[in-house]
This record gives C-alpha cells, structure tokens and sequence, in this order.
C-alpha cells in the first residue's frame, strides 16, 4: 500500500515510516499541511495518515477542505490527544477511522484494511504466490479455484511468509509480530496458528516448512 | 361723667364695708320638699318658689329618696353666704350672672368636668365647666293697658323716649325703673344697656326728669304696674311680667326691637356643697331634656336648648365671662352710679 | 482542576455553601425606621416646644394688650381718678380659653379697685411695656403682667400700677392639643415611613436581586461577563464579577487545554519509542535484545493507557460538574463503537457480536463521557476475553432505560466485586499479567452516577464477566 504519512514530530514520522517500509508499504511524508497539498498534487495514495495537531493548522480543518474539494482518499486521523472527543470530531470531519498514539503497526495495518475494505478494494492488493493467489484485503487465498477465508493471524502469519518467501523466522518473530505485547502468550499459541494454516493451504503447491530448532518458512515445491 | 371724688370714693369704699358686715345673709322664702329622713339638696336661688316649684317637683319624680331644702336669697346676699360666710348648699341659682361669674372666677365654684359635655350645651351657655346656664329671659319694656293708644305702641327704646317726651304730665311718677345702687340686676341690665348706645343715658334723662320711680326688684314693678300706679316699667324680668300676665292682670309686654336684653340664668355647685353629688344631680336634671321640657312651662324663660330657635334677631345674649368683673369693678359702679344719680336729678 | 466549574452551578448558588450575616433588606428597613422613630420623635419634640412657645407668646401678647388697655382706662382728672374698664378687657383674655381673671390697679401704695391682695411684680416695670410674671394667687398659678403709668393726681405726680393676671387653661389646652397633633404627626409620619422603608429598601436591593437572577439563570457553558446596567454602587461588584468569570473562563479553557496537550506531551514520545522499538525488534536477532524490547514495548503500551485512563478520568470528573447535557441516539453511538473496535478485536480472532434489538434510543446526557464509558467497557471486554472468543455488546430498551451489556467469556471476575473493582487503581486479582491501570471501572461507575443512570457488573453463565450500563431514557 502507499501511505501519504502527515505528521509533524520529525522522530514519530521517520520511525513510523521505517515501520511501514519494513512490511513492503510506500510511504511518503509530509510535516506540514502544505506540503501535504504538494504530495497529493504529485501523487496518488491508498491512504493518508493524518495527524490532527499540525504547525500550520488543524488537521480536521484540511480534512474537510479535502473533503469539500472532491478529494475523498481514505483518511486516517492520527491524535495524541483525548481520545473520545477528537474521535467524534474526526469521524464527523470525514475521516475514515481513527488511530490514538502509540500505536502497533499490526493495528494501524488493520485499520487501514477495514477501511479499504469497506471504500470497495480501491486498490490492487491481490499477490500471487506459488498456484494461490491471495488478497490481504478481503483476507481470502485462492487454490485451484478454491476459495478460502482466512482468520486474522492466519492472514498476519501468511503476510509475514510470504513477504520473504524461504526465510526462516523463529517462533519468537513471529509471535511477536502476531500477538500482542500486552497479552501472554503460551510457548505454543504459534503453532496452532502455523497449525491451522497448513490446513488452509492444503492443495498448494505452497507451504509452511518446520525448520526444526530455528522455525518456519514458505516454500513452494 | 363717670368720675370719682377721691372723698366720695372712700365713703362709698366704707359704705360698701359697712354694709356687707351689716348686712347678714338674709333668707327671704324657703320651702322643703321630698321624702321625710332622705339625704337633703339643699338649694340657694334667686329664683322665687312659685317659679321653682314645679320644677323642684319634676326633679322630686325622678329621684324620690331625696328630700329638697329651696332656700330664696338675693343675689348679694347668696354671694355674701358663698364667697364670705362659706355656707354648705349644694347648688346656687341666681339671674346675677356678674356675681356667678365672680363666685367661679374667684373659685368657689366646684368644676363639673363632665357637665357641659353631657348635657350639649352651646358654648356662650356656660362658663368652663363651673357655670351653666339652663334658660334665658329676656328683659323687657311693660306697660299697662291703659298707658298707651293701641296701635302708638312703642316698639324701641327711641319709640319710648318720643312717647314720654309727647305727654310728660301723663307719665310723670308713673314710670318705674331699678335702681341700679339697690339692685344687682339692675345695675347688670343698665351697664348692659349703657354699652349697647347712648339710648340709655337719654332714657335715663327723661325718666329723671319725669321723676321716675326706683324699685329693687321685678315684682314689685308689675304690683304696682297692675294697680295702675305705675304706667309704663323699663328693664322687666320677662317672667314676672308672664307670670303676671297669665294671672290675668292686663299687662302689655314689649321686647324692644332695637336690642332686647338676655339674662342667662345660672346654676353653679359651690365648693362649699355637703353633698356637691346632689347639686351635681339637679345641675343635670336642669340640663337634661326632661328638666329644660319642665322649663318650658314657666313663662318667660326659654330653655337654653331652644334658645336658638325661639329667639328673634334683636336679641342680646349677656356674655357670660370674666368681662362681667368689669361690671362688678366698685371704681367703675361708683362713676356709673355717680353719672346715673346726676342723670335721675335734674334740676 | 474540578473545584472552578463547580462554581459554576447554579443549583448551588446561595445554597448551604455561602455563609449568611443577616438581611441587608432587614437591615436597610430597620435603620430607615429607626432613622423615621428618630425623626418623628424629634419632631414631636420640636412641634411641641415650638407650639409651647408660640401659644405662650400668644397668650402674653394678648395679656399685655388688655393690661395695657387697663392701664389706659385709668385717668387722671382734676379732681380725682377714673377708671374706664370695658367688659371686652376681661371677655378676650378669657375668648381663647375660658381662663380666670384677676386684676389690681395701686395708686402708689393703696389699691383702688380689684383684687386687693393680687401679689405685685418684685420690682415696678419701668416703662409702658408690660413686665411678665408668674405667681401664684388663690392656690392657682397665674400669668400676671404688670404696666405702670404716671399720673397727676391732685397735683402730686404718682405711679399707677395696674396688674392683669389670668390662669393658663387655656394655653395649656391649646399645648395638649397641639402635643397631642404632634404625637399624631411623629405617629403618622412613622406609619408612612413603614411602606417607604419596605419600599425603598426594595428598591435598592431590587438591582442586587435582579442581577443574581441573570446570573442564576445562565446555563453552565454561559460565562459571558455580566453586562446588565446597575447603579453605580454595585459597579465595583459587577466588575468584579466579570474578573471572576473572566478568571474562570480562562481557568476552565486552559483545563481543557492542559487535559489535551498533557496527553500530546505524553503520548508523543511513546509513540516513537513504541515505533522504534517495534522497528529494532524486526531487525535483531539477539534473544537478550529482543527480550527487552518486548518488555519496553509493554512499559510504553502500559504507560500510555494507564495516561490514557487518567486523562480520561479527569475529562469525566471535570465533565462531571458541567452536566453538559444533550440528546442523542444510544443505537448509533453504540454500532459506531464497536464498529471502530472491530479491527483491533480482529487482531486477536476476537468476535464482536452486535445486537440491536431497538431502533432509535433516544437519551440524554453527556455523549463525550457515556462514549468514554461503553469505550472501556468494550476495551476490558476485548483485553481479557481468549483468543478466538467472541464479546457480545446489546443494547436493550426496558422499563423507560436504556441497557448497554457487554460480555465476554473471558476469566471472570475472580471473585471481586464490582465495589472493589470501581476503586482507583484497583485490579481485580487475576489479571496481573495483562496491561491495565485499574481506573477503566472507575470511570464507568462515575459516568453512570454523573448520568442518573447505573452499571453492574456480574458473572456470565457459563463463564464470563457481563457488564450493563443503563441510562434513563429521554
């Protein structure tokens, strides 16, 4: 996806798109309003990002003028401020959802999903790997013809391996990418989730190797 | 006029002291009425008992436990037994009204709060609450039937005077008047007269030149009115010549129209009283409407009730007040007396 | 931070909270009716004497004149005195009050005429003016005066004395009657200061109370300054008022502002520590590193709630006080709810089931504080219910309320109850291992009773917390 970040604490923005770089996103940043107007002159984006408290105005005042000038890309707000409120103001503004500071990768990754889900699939985000072709965004994985649903970490944890094809990652990288850091997790909730995964992938050509000592990887025969 | 010899005016001051020692209260008439060992009114008045009586008995009527002493005095002689021998009556009536004036002046009489209150009177009827007055009498011109023309009737003190003047034999030692020095009442009606115009010393002059007759009192000028000794008398007490006339003798009474004299006659309750209740009681009742109807039966006197009413528009009230000390001043009688002798004898 | 807007309630102006001294009304009257006593007192005193006097000097000119005319009446001729006294002499000392009369008139030492024994003035009057004196005379007290004329008597030349003397009953009438009109007169004129003291009192007062009513009836978000016209002595207080509610306002914006920025400050920097650390962590490989990352990860996720909550908490308390509220649809605000909390529960393959039995539930009250209970509501249900669960949030019209109840089969209460839960930084037993700050509960059970409505919590059968937050209906 490519994400139009407006931000404007420098350290934030440069972590934040580092982040969404590491998971394959294109990320362009803006630090101020206008040149937020710059990029989106420049370019076309999946979604924007934009933080509410900027130096050279309030973002739900640009959201609404974006609004008003037939603009209507996805937006998320972005606010370290009180939450309920600036919530309320910022779904009444056109926003498209809402992100409180901190927050995980995995969640704002989610968000956006739901909110290009429910905008029609604006985007192209069907891959294809091995015989499956698989769509992150309606969470489904197609084999031979076959429709399958996946859960939300069965989609996570198939993201995460087919974003590196052969690589291993140990259960602890993908736990943490997977689970929260606020919830327990028991030594082997991952492979449950590898577990019902292998299920999903049956008929492929794909699948999910046990590197034993090390983890997992994707292959295809 | 009107002067006085230094002399003359101690002799007339001696005189004066002479007789008010020489003369002792004298009682000229009593009558007792009412219950025999009931508590006793004793009354002092000028008023005699014929023109009493019934109103004693009215009184009688209403409070039969009591019992009436009616003592007749003159005035000077009822003043002598208050103001000087402080004799215990419980009430003085008298027509002197210059002597109650002085009585009350000089405080002998006892206040009677509630009196004049009570009864309503009008104000020129009494004096504070110590003097009331309960009937007028007017003062008036009598003469008998044969001593003018009917129709040529006198009808002022001027109508008078021109009638002596016309036929001074016909009239000469007929015509009676007071003596002023003799009478108190005589001396009130002539200081009245002489401050109402100068018609009285002209009268007087006529008079004394048809050597007119001096009398002390009333009743005597209507005996000798009806025995024809005399024709006409001047300054009458109206009642006695009502009194008269009722009895059928053929007297002419005449108010005269320039001014007719109003004698007030007074009641007051003397400091002295035994029992200043019992005066207080009759003062009442002569108040009260039921005393002043009795009133009405005597001739002559008006109730003072009706005064307002009855009386026509010549009519002088004699104030009662302290001016009527003037009138008892012995400087002021002696030069009136004095002007008045040389008025009567004319050369 | 919550004491200023208090202040701000009507409902408590003038209540138990203001220390009252006395009635400035009651006050006001009664020094004006004590001024009015004062006044008609003093007026009475003041008609009397000045009525004393004046019937006094009436009284004395009238006896001077008839002395003088007695003295008058006195004349010398050539061969002896005479006196003239007319009646009118004595009648109009006795007109105004039926007073008694004496008189005397000496020839140097003899009395002529009149009462003998008339006491005489100390000293002889020097000229035709009469000299005034009181004594006493048949035990009555008199008024004499006294006038001496020379004359020619028999040649001689002698002094006249004539002395005019009358009782006072007069005047004393007169007095006691006019005492008795200045008695009526301080009595009137107290009577008449009664109404016009109530009224004047109330007429003052009158922009006092009509200035607490403009202020009383203001709404709570009114904190525009007073700019009703008073007279100028309330000016000061008025201005005064203004500088408070001038100081107020700045106070309650600068609380919001504080509440926002706090948050800013905090959040901020966590969200770049929680990034990066994110960011390190997908790129070492070091076990020991990555051990700590995650446990800074967890502090930074765990501080930000916990500032979260405490932010929130103060919002609902300051809030609180407001009342600021309003209608809104219940329906609406609770699909929007779990609509924005369905992403995070899908994180973990947690279920959010709605059902919406109602349409439209209309309530009142404050949304922002009603949203930010449901929120933690929904926030506890989803922290502590397993993977794969399902949290169920209905909403439920009954007996004239509105009932949100948001369930979960997670681990339960652990035998708590909710009293020990709603406390402050309270956490129930069993949940050490997962992130919280203990105020959540808090917040919900204060925004229930700020709202007049209730919240429960209980066991679910079967296994589960069941939590119901119900609101009156409008």
């Amino acid at each position: 996806m490519r994400f139009l970040l407006v931000e404007d604490t420098a350290d934030l923005a440069r972590s934040v798109q580092d982040l969404l770089r590491l998971n394959g996103h294109g990320v362009d940043w803006a630090a101020s309003l206008a040149e937020a107007q710059d990029c989106l002159a420049a370019a076309r984006y999946d979604l924007i990002l934009l933080d509410i408290a900027l130096p050279d105005g309030d973002g739900r005042r640009f959201l609404a003028d974006l609004r008003r000038a037939g603009n209507d890309s996805p937006v998320i707000m972005m606010t370290a401020r009180s939450a309920v409120a600036d919530r309320i103001d910022a779904l009444d503004g056109g926003a498209d959802d809402y992100l409180t500071k901190p927050f995980a990768l995995a969640e704002l990754e989610a968000r956006a999903r739901a909110v290009l889900r429910r905008r029609g699939g604006a985007a192209q985000t069907v891959r294809q790997y091995a015989d499956l072709t698989f769509d992150p965004l309606t969470a489904t994985m197609t084999i031979a013809g076959e429709v399958r649903e996946l859960r939300n970490r069965e989609l996570r944890l198939f993201e995460i391996l087919v974003n590196a094809p052969d690589r291993i990652f140990s259960k602890d990288q993908l736990c943490d990418r997977l689970f929260s850091f606020a919830e327990s997790v028991s030594d082997n909730a991952i492979e449950v989730y590898v577990g019902r995964l292998r299920r999903k992938l049956d008929g492929s050509s794909a699948r999910i190797e046990t590197v034993r000592g090390l983890g997992y990887r994707l292959t295809a025969a | 006029m009107r002067r006085l010899f230094p002399a003359l005016a101690l002799t007339l001051f001696c005189l004066c002291l002479q007789s008010l020692a020489a003369r002792a209260f004298e009682i000229e008439d009593r009558i007792r009425l009412g219950a025999e060992g009931g508590a006793v009114l004793s009354i002092l008045s000028t008023t005699d008992i014929t023109a009493a009586e019934p109103l004693l008995r009215a009184f009688l009527e209403q409070r039969p436990d009591l019992a009436v002493d009616y003592i007749v005095a003159s005035a000077n002689s009822i003043h002598q037994a208050i103001a000087e021998e402080r004799l215990a009556y419980d009430l003085v009536i008298s027509s002197a009204m210059d002597l109650q004036i002085k009585l009350a002046n000089d405080g002998f009489a006892l206040s009677q709060p509630d009196a004049a209150e009570v009864a309503g009177l009008p104000h020129w009827a009494h004096w504070r609450d110590l003097v009331f007055g309960f009937a007028l009498e007017p003062v008036v011109i009598v003469a008998s039937a044969s001593a003018f023309d009917p129709g040529h009737l006198p009808r002022t003190r001027r109508d008078l005077i021109d009638a002596l003047r016309e036929d001074p034999e016909r009239f000469r030692g007929r015509i009676g008047t007071y003596d002023p020095a003799a009478s108190g009442a005589g001396y009130l009606f002539a200081t009245q007269d002489a401050g109402f115009g100068n018609a009285f010393w002209r009268l007087a002059e006529v008079m004394g030149r048809l050597d007119a007759r001096l009398y002390c009192c009333s009743g005597d000028m209507i005996d000798d009115l009806a025995t024809e000794r005399l024709l006409v008398a001047y300054n009458v007490v109206g009642s006695y010549a009502l009194v008269s006339s009722a009895k059928g003798s053929d007297l002419i009474i005449i108010p005269p129209e320039d001014f007719t004299l109003l004698l007030i006659r007074t009641a007051l309750v003397p400091k002295t009283a035994a029992r200043p209740d019992l005066g207080t009681a009759f003062l009442e009742f002569l108040l009260s409407p039921a005393g002043q109807a009795s009133l009405k039966g005597t001739p002559g006197m008006t109730p003072v009730r009706d005064a307002t009413a009855d009386l026509p528009s010549s009519a002088r009230t004699i104030r009662l007040d302290p001016g009527l000390l003037a009138n008892l001043d012995r400087v002021r009688k002696s030069a009136f007396l004095v002007e008045w002798t040389a008025a009567m004898t004319q050369p | 931070m919550t004491d200023s807007p208090a202040r701000n309630r009507p409902a408590r102006l003038g209540s138990g909270r203001v220390a009252l001294t006395g009635s400035l009304r009651r006050k006001l009257v009664l020094q004006f009716l004590a001024v009015a006593a004062v006044v008609a007192v003093a007026l009475f005193f003041a008609v009397r004497v000045t009525a004393d006097r004046a019937a006094e000097a009436a009284q004395d000119a009238v006896l001077g004149a008839a002395t003088i005319a007695l003295s008058e009446g006195l004349r010398a001729e050539e061969d002896g005195l005479d006196l003239d006294l007319p009646p009118t002499t004595f009648s109009m000392l006795s007109a105004m009050g039926e007073d008694r009369v004496f008189y005397r008139v000496t020839l140097g030492s003899d009395t002529v005429t009149g009462y003998g024994d008339l006491p005489l003035p100390a000293t002889l009057p020097p000229g035709a003016l009469p000299e005034f004196y009181d004594a006493s005379y048949l035990d009555t007290p008199l008024r004499l005066a006294a006038v001496t004329r020379s004359m020619l008597v028999d040649g001689r030349q002698v002094t006249a004395l004539a002395v005019l003397g009358q009782t006072r009953f007069g005047q004393r009438a007169i007095a006691d009657s006019i005492a008795r009109r200045a008695a009526l007169l301080g009595v009137g004129f107290f009577l008449l200061a009664v109404p016009l003291s109530l009224w004047a009192a109330r007429s003052i007062l009158g922009p006092v109370g009509r200035v607490t009513e403009a202020v009383a009836r203001r709404g709570p978000h009114d904190l525009r300054p007073v700019n009703q016209s008073v007279p100028r002595e309330l000016g000061p207080l008025i201005g005064a008022l203004n500088g408070f509610i001038l100081r107020l306002r700045g106070a309650l914006s600068r609380t919001e502002t504080f509440i926002a920025e706090a948050a800013h400050h905090i959040r901020t920097p966590l969200s770049t520590v929680r990034t990066e650390a994110e960011i390190a962590l997908r790129q070492t490989q070091e076990e020991p590193t990555r051990v700590r990352l995650r446990s800074v990860i967890r502090s930074v996720e765990e501080s930000s709630r916990s500032a979260g909550q405490l932010l929130e908490h103060a919002l609902v308390l300051y809030r609180t006080d407001r009342v600021d509220r309003s209608e809104f649809d219940l329906a609406a605000v609770v699909t929007a709810l779990v609509e924005a909390f369905r992403p995070t529960a899908e994180l973990r393959d947690i279920a959010l089931a709605l059902d919406l039995r109602a349409g439209e539930v209309p309530v009142i009250g404050d949304r922002l504080m009603i949203e930010a209970a449901l929120r933690n509501l929904v926030d506890n249900a989803i922290k502590y219910s397993d993977a794969d669960g399902t949290v169920d949030v209905g909403l439920t019209v009954a007996d004239g309320s509105a009932q949100v109840t948001v369930s979960d089969r997670g681990r339960g209460l652990g035998g708590a109850s909710l009293a020990d839960l709603a406390t402050r930084f309270r956490r129930g037993g069993n949940v050490t291992d997962v992130v919280g700050s203990g105020l959540g509960l808090t917040i919900v059970t204060e925004v229930a009773e700020a709202s007049g409505g209730r919240f429960s919590l209980s066991p679910r059968d079967g296994g589960g917390t069941c939590a119901v937050f119900s609101l009156p209906l409008r």
